[in-house]
C-alpha cells in the first residue's frame, strides 16, 4: 500500500479517525506522518502484536500439540482466537493456555507475580501466600541495595511465615 | 432533554485547572480493570448475561457508601451524540462508546468517578483529580472498589492478581495516568526525545484521548505499561516521578523561549490569539492548537486577561463535536460545526479583555 499523502513511499503508519461519525483509514508513511505531526510512529494489530511475542508462529516440536490448537475447556477460546482480538474468554483461559500465556505475561510484564492489593474476600492460603510473595520481593530488593540489616529481618519473617503456612496445612489434612 | 445533558454547563473535573502544577499537568487519572467471578469475560457474554452484570453492578453501587449517588446511564438510553459527549468528557473510552450490546456507566455528579460497565472488562473504575495529583485519584479509586467488593466476587488469582480480558491489564488492573500540556518542548522540537526516553522506563504516551489518538494541541496523556509484579503505590510512583522531571523540561523550555527566542515566540502566541479572535471557521484540531498557545501565553504572563485558565481550559472541551451539537441544541454537520465554533471562540474571548 502506498502513503495517501505523497503517493510514491510504502504506508507504514495506518491511522483509524472518525469524521463526521465515519471511520476512515488513512495511511501513511513515516515521512509524511512526521510532517503531519503524529508523534505515534507505530501502529500495529495489536492482537498480532501481542502473539508475536509468544512461540505461537513457530513450528511445533514434533509430538506436541500447537499452541494454536490449545482450547479452553470452559468457554471454548482457542489460542487462535486469542491471537486475533489479544483479548481471553473468561478467567479459566489463563490456566488453559499457561504454555503460551506465561512466557508472553513474562516479556510484557517483566514479572509473574502479583504484589498489590488483594480482595478482602479471598482465601487465608492465598492471602497468606501472597503476603510471603511481597516478603520475597522485598527481601531480594534489600539485597540488591546491599540492605543487608533490613535484609536479615525479612529472611526471619519469611521463615516464621513459612512455618505457619506449614503448620496450617499439616492441621488441615490431620 | 437526555439525561446526560445534567453536565453539560459544568466544567468537567479534569479540567477545573486546580490542584498542584495545574500550569502543566492538566489531569491525572486513575483506572482499575476488575472482572466479576463466575461469569466469563465480555467477549464471550451472553445477552442475558450482559443484562445479568449490567444489573449486578448497579446494586452494588447503590449499596456503596461513595458513589451511590451517581447517575447510572444504560447504553440502550443513550443517544450517539450522548456517547459521543461523555467521550468528549473522557468519562467513557472510545471502545465503551462504539461497541454495541448492552452496557452502562455510573458517573458520580461531581465527574470525579466514572465506572464503566462491560467495556473490555466487566468493571472500569476511574477516578479523575485536576492537576498533578495521581495519590488522591488512587486513595478515592481504592475505596470505591473496597465498597463495590462487599457485594460481588472479583476474578481474582493468587498468582497473577485481578484476571483481566488482556493480559497487558492482568496484576492490579491499574493504569495511572497525568495529561501533560507541553507546548514549549513541542515548539522547541524536544518532545519527541521524552517520549523516546519514557518508552524506555515502559511508560506509554498517548494523545489526548487515548490509545491509538494523536497528540492534538500539545497534549500527552502519560501512563504506565506494566500492571503486574509491582505494588500499585509503587507503579503510581514510578509514574511520578518520570513526570516531575518532564515538568522541569518543559519549565526549562518556557524560560528559554522566553529568554532566547523571545520575539518569535512571542509573535506566534499573539498570533495564535489574533486568528481566534477573528477566524470565521475553524477546525477543531486548529482551534485546540491555537487555544494551547493562547494558554500559554497567559501561564506565562504574556498575556493580561480577565479570563481565567479554567475558563480557557472549558473552551477545549466546549468546541468538541458533541459539545457544540449540546450547547446549539441541534445536530450540526462538519462544516456547520467549524463556523459555529469559531463563533463560540471568538464571542468568549471578545467577552473578556484581552
Amino acid at each position: 500500500m502506498t502513503c495517501n499523502l505523497c503517493g510514491t513511499q510504502e504506508a507504514t503508519i495506518h491511522l483509524t479517525e472518525i469524521v463526521n461519525n465515519q471511520m476512515v483509514e488513512i495511511h501513511l508513511c513515516e515521512t509524511c506522518a512526521q510532517e503531519k505531526g503524529t508523534d505515534f510512529k507505530t501502529h500495529f494489530n495489536f492482537g498480532d502484536l501481542l502473539a508475536g511475542l509468544t512461540d505461537i508462529g513457530k513450528p511445533a516440536k514434533t509430538g506436541e500439540r500447537k499452541p494454536s490448537l490449545m482450547r479452553c475447556p470452559e468457554c471454548g477460546m482457542t489460542f487462535e482466537e486469542f491471537g486475533k482480538t489479544g483479548r481471553l474468554g473468561c478467567e479459566t483461559c489463563y490456566g488453559a493456555f499457561a504454555k503460551a500465556l506465561v512466557p508472553l505475561i513474562k516479556r510484557v510484564q517483566r514479572s509473574t507475580h502479583h504484589v498489590g492489593k488483594k480482595p478482602s474476600k479471598i482465601s487465608r492460603e492465598v492471602r497468606a501466600s501472597q503476603d510471603l510473595r511481597h516478603l520475597q520481593e522485598r527481601l531480594r530488593k534489600s539485597v540488591q541495595l546491599e540492605a543487608f540489616e533490613d535484609a536479615a529481618h525479612l529472611r526471619d519473617e519469611i521463615k516464621q511465615m513459612e512455618d505457619k503456612i506449614k503448620k496450617g496445612k499439616k492441621s488441615k489434612s490431620e | 432533554m437526555s439525561s446526560v445533558d445534567v453536565f453539560v454547563n459544568q466544567p468537567a473535573e479534569w479540567l477545573r485547572a486546580s490542584g498542584p502544577s495545574s500550569d502543566i499537568v492538566v489531569s491525572s487519572r486513575i483506572r482499575l480493570a476488575r472482572n466479576l467471578s463466575g461469569f466469563p469475560f465480555v467477549l464471550k457474554l451472553q445477552q442475558e448475561q450482559q443484562e445479568e452484570i449490567v444489573e449486578v453492578v448497579e446494586d452494588a453501587i447503590k449499596k456503596s457508601d461513595s458513589v451511590k449517588d451517581a447517575n447510572y446511564f444504560r447504553y440502550n438510553s443513550l443517544t450517539d451524540l450522548d456517547r459521543q459527549f461523555l467521550l468528549e468528557r473522557h468519562l467513557i473510552s472510545r471502545e465503551h462508546a462504539g461497541e454495541k450490546g448492552e452496557k452502562a456507566v455510573a458517573i458520580t455528579p461531581s465527574e470525579v468517578v466514572s465506572i464503566m460497565v462491560l467495556e473490555e472488562d466487566h468493571l472500569r473504575l476511574q477516578t479523575f483529580q485536576s492537576g498533578f495529583n495521581l495519590m488522591e485519584a488512587w486513595r478515592i479509586v481504592t475505596q470505591i472498589d473496597n465498597e463495590i467488593e462487599k457485594n460481588v466476587n472479583y476474578s481474582f488469582s493468587s498468582n497473577l492478581g485481578y484476571l483481566t480480558a488482556c493480559p497487558t491489564n492482568v496484576g492490579t488492573g491499574l493504569r495511572a495516568s497525568c495529561m501533560l500540556h507541553l507546548p514549549s518542548l513541542v515548539l522547541t522540537k524536544q518532545v519527541h526525545k521524552v517520549l523516546q526516553a519514557l518508552a524506555k522506563l515502559n511508560l506509554a504516551a498517548r494523545g489526548l484521548y487515548g490509545e491509538g489518538t494523536q497528540a492534538t494541541g500539545n497534549f500527552f496523556q502519560f501512563s504506565n505499561q506494566i500492571t503486574l509484579g509491582q505494588p500499585e503505590e509503587e507503579i503510581i510512583d514510578n509514574l511520578e516521578r518520570v513526570i516531575r522531571q518532564v515538568i522541569d523540561h518543559e519549565k526549562e523550555a518556557r524560560e528559554y523561549l522566553r529568554e532566547k527566542r523571545k520575539s518569535k515566540f512571542e509573535d506566534q502566541i499573539w498570533r495564535a490569539l489574533g486568528t481566534l479572535k477573528s477566524a470565521r471557521v475553524l477546525s477543531s484540531s486548529e482551534a485546540t492548537q491555537l487555544l494551547s498557545l493562547v494558554q500559554l501565553g497567559v501561564q506565562m504572563g504574556m498575556i493580561q486577561t480577565t479570563l481565567t485558565r479554567q475558563d480557557l481550559n472549558s473552551l477545549f472541551l466546549l468546541i468538541q463535536p458533541a459539545h457544540l451539537q449540546k450547547i446549539s441544541g441541534k445536530t450540526l454537520n462538519s462544516t456547520e460545526r467549524d463556523v459555529r465554533r469559531a463563533d463560540l471562540i471568538r464571542e468568549r474571548l471578545l467577552k473578556a479583555t484581552l
